[in-house]
């Protein structure tokens, strides 16, 4: 068992910086989950730690041990692929043993191991299939399974559910979590997926473009979003961010000079600065005419049972600055303005420049 | 056809049913032939009955040839051919797959440049290159050995070219699997990349087995004693003149048993050889 240290590690492709500069710790037994959309180099980076790839530049570091130049089998790691990458000339048991089998380990033990992680993982009578005859969420077991065997001190996960479907994602997700707390091994996990990202992290990495945005517990993530990339890629619909001066003593927010949304808690602080106000949908509640904080023009609707989404748009423009709600109210009127509210704790206030969050 | 075209259905048949004879009755007429006795097939017009010197015929030419042509026993030529059809594909595919995995899996400079010299290669084909070829032969004094006779035929692109396609097709993530499970490239390639290529060398088998049974212009000119005969230049060397002084009945006899060893082979493959060419297991 062992943490991974990542030191200020970049990447290139030629020309092309990959990874810019990501720094972290990860303790022992941690769960960490790198998230991103496609291209932000979360792949690239677990591929460097588990020896796929070289570093540019920077140190990655296994327990005590620098390994920027050992090869992956020496770096006591395994990993999980999305599309499992499964040998299929063999059967599940010899896919299972394989590593084993290179590292010359005697029959008995390699018996021995795979009959426990194949009990685990419920694969005990499956042992003699080829991985074609299996299922997809079979095949993601049998993979995981090749990785549990070896008793590696990291696990790497590269996008493992992404091939599954959605229902067999979620029943694997808790089965990824449950072995997690049953063998406490440090884990890797890769996913462009926030609700994966969500449940199954202790801590979460949110990258773009080959930086780390922010790095801390998901709750946190969620709660207090870094940057406005952060809190537009996590949460569904994603954050509002409504663009404006702080004026009034800091009690408005205004738009070219008209009042958009009125603060619930004057921030005289930041009067006549820029700022990007972000509001999650589900923190917004419907209420009185003279209550609201905001009255956007209704769009369109999308009713999903137990909330209704409301989108809509401030001032004059329609395409201008949209606003969407999730409200726990079924039948709504289809058109005309919607008075809302939103209570202080729920405020996100942004520097348009530096796209970073305005400390409070 | 999925549709029920009972006409369609006659017409293609009959179209099928015709192809299949008009390319068998020159084969039949063949065997008639090695039936009968030299007679027999000069009359016009031969009869399309069989004779009665099927065993007579044969024990001939596998035992002491021709008498009026070449007298070198056909017995002889097919274990020649026999050698030179098993050698050539068995080399062809031990050096194409490991070129191919070479060029694939290792990253080396002028990788691409040493793939397309190969692959240039395949529009020379033995005819255009046979002079020099013959010349280097000479030069090494392999003229009338096996060696001779298989060597310049084993260097192949286009089974190089196969196996880089087919070695494309498998996943990147298996070799990287490989590489965390400790295996080093060539425990990875006798491990995972042979057992999948099982079907691919089997098709390829089949054909070059075939291209190697059926060589004709390079054996003709690497051999010129008779114990180096292939069964196919000793058909040729059977032939000794006009019409009159061949016979015909054993001329026969010698291609029929020629044409029997690939039948067989394609016969006995023929599983292996679809699967080989239309699916791969991944």
């Amino acid at each position: 068992m062992a943490g991974v240290a990542i030191r200020d590690v970049h990447k290139s492709f030629g020309p092309v910086k990959v990874i810019q500069g990501i720094s972290m710790d990860i303790a022992d037994g941690e769960f960490v989950v790198m998230v991103g959309p496609s291209g932000c180099g979360k792949s690239t980076l677990l591929r460097m730690v588990a020896g796929l790839e070289s570093i540019t530049s920077g140190e990655i570091a296994i327990g005590e041990r620098v390994v920027n130049e050992l090869e992956p089998k020496d770096r006591d790691i395994a990993m999980v692929f999305q599309n499992y990458a499964l040998y299929p000339h063999m059967s599940v048991y010899q896919n299972m043993a394989y590593g084993l089998r290179i590292q010359g380990r005697p029959k008995a033990e390699i018996e021995k191991r795979v009959q426990r992680a194949a009990e685990i993982l419920e694969l005990d009578k499956l042992l003699k299939r080829r991985p074609r005859e299996l299922s997809g969420g079979q095949r993601q077991r049998v993979a995981m399974g090749r990785a549990i065997v070896r008793e590696p001190k990291v696990f790497l996960f590269d996008e493992p559910l992404s091939n599954l479907d959605a229902k067999l994602r979620v029943q694997m997700r808790s089965e990824l979590q449950a072995l997690h707390q049953r063998l406490k091994t440090t884990t890797l996990y890769v996913t462009h997926d926030q609700v994966e990202a969500m449940t199954l992290a202790h801590r979460m990495m949110v990258m773009n473009a080959g930086r780390a945005e922010q790095i801390g517990a998901p709750l946190e993530v969620y709660q207090k979003p870094a940057t406005t990339f952060v809190a537009a890629f996590i949460g569904s619909p994603p954050m509002n961010l409504i663009p404006g001066r702080i004026a009034q003593g800091g009690k408005v927010l205004a738009h070219d000079g008209e009042i958009s949304v009125r603060l619930p808690e004057p921030r005289p602080a930041l009067e006549g600065r820029d700022v990007l106000l972000g509001v999650r949908p589900e923190h917004f509640e419907t209420c009185a005419q003279s209550e609201a904080l905001l009255s956007p023009d209704i769009d369109f609707l999308e009713l999903l049972g137990s909330d209704s989404l409301v989108y809509g748009h401030l001032g004059a423009d329609k395409q201008g600055m949209r606003v969407a709600a999730r409200l726990h109210i079924s039948i709504l009127a289809k058109e005309g303005r919607l008075p809302l509210r939103f209570s202080a704790e729920h405020v996100h206030l942004f520097d348009p420049e530096s796209t970073r969050r305005i400390e409070d | 056809m999925i549709e029920r075209r009972p006409l369609l259905d006659f017409v293609s048949h009959a179209v099928l049913i015709g192809g299949a004879l008009i390319i068998a009755f020159p084969l039949y007429v063949a065997f008639i032939a090695s039936t009968q006795t030299l007679e027999q097939v000069m009359q016009m017009p031969m009869s399309l009955l069989p004779g009665d010197q099927l065993v007579q015929n044969y024990t001939q030419v596998l035992t002491a040839g021709s008498t009026k042509g070449s007298k070198a026993a056909v017995a002889d030529m097919l274990v020649n051919s026999m050698i030179m059809a098993l050698v050539i594909p068995v080399g062809k595919i031990t050096i194409s797959i490991l070129s191919s995995f070479a060029i694939v899996y290792f990253r080396f400079p002028l990788r691409n440049f040493f793939f397309w010299m190969i692959f240039v290669t395949l529009m020379l084909p033995v005819e255009v290159r046979i002079i020099p070829t013959y010349e280097v032969m000479s030069d090494l004094g392999l003229l009338n050995t096996y060696a001779g006779l298989t060597l310049p035929l084993i260097a192949s692109a286009t089974a190089t070219f196969l196996f880089r396609q087919f070695f494309m097709t498998i996943p990147d993530e298996l070799a990287e699997a490989a590489r965390i499970d400790g295996a080093g490239p060539m425990r990875f390639f006798w491990d995972v990349v042979l057992p999948l290529s099982k079907t691919t060398m089997a098709a390829l088998f089949v054909i070059q087995f075939i291209y190697g049974w059926n060589q004709y212009l390079w054996p003709l000119l690497i051999t010129s004693e008779e114990e180096m005969y292939t069964v196919v230049i000793g058909i040729k060397r059977m032939i000794v003149g006009g019409d009159a002084a061949n016979e015909w009945q054993l001329i026969m006899a010698t291609a029929i048993l020629a044409m029997l060893p690939p039948a067989v082979v394609v016969l006995l493959m023929q599983k292996w050889f679809v699967k080989g060419l239309v699916e791969t297991e991944k």
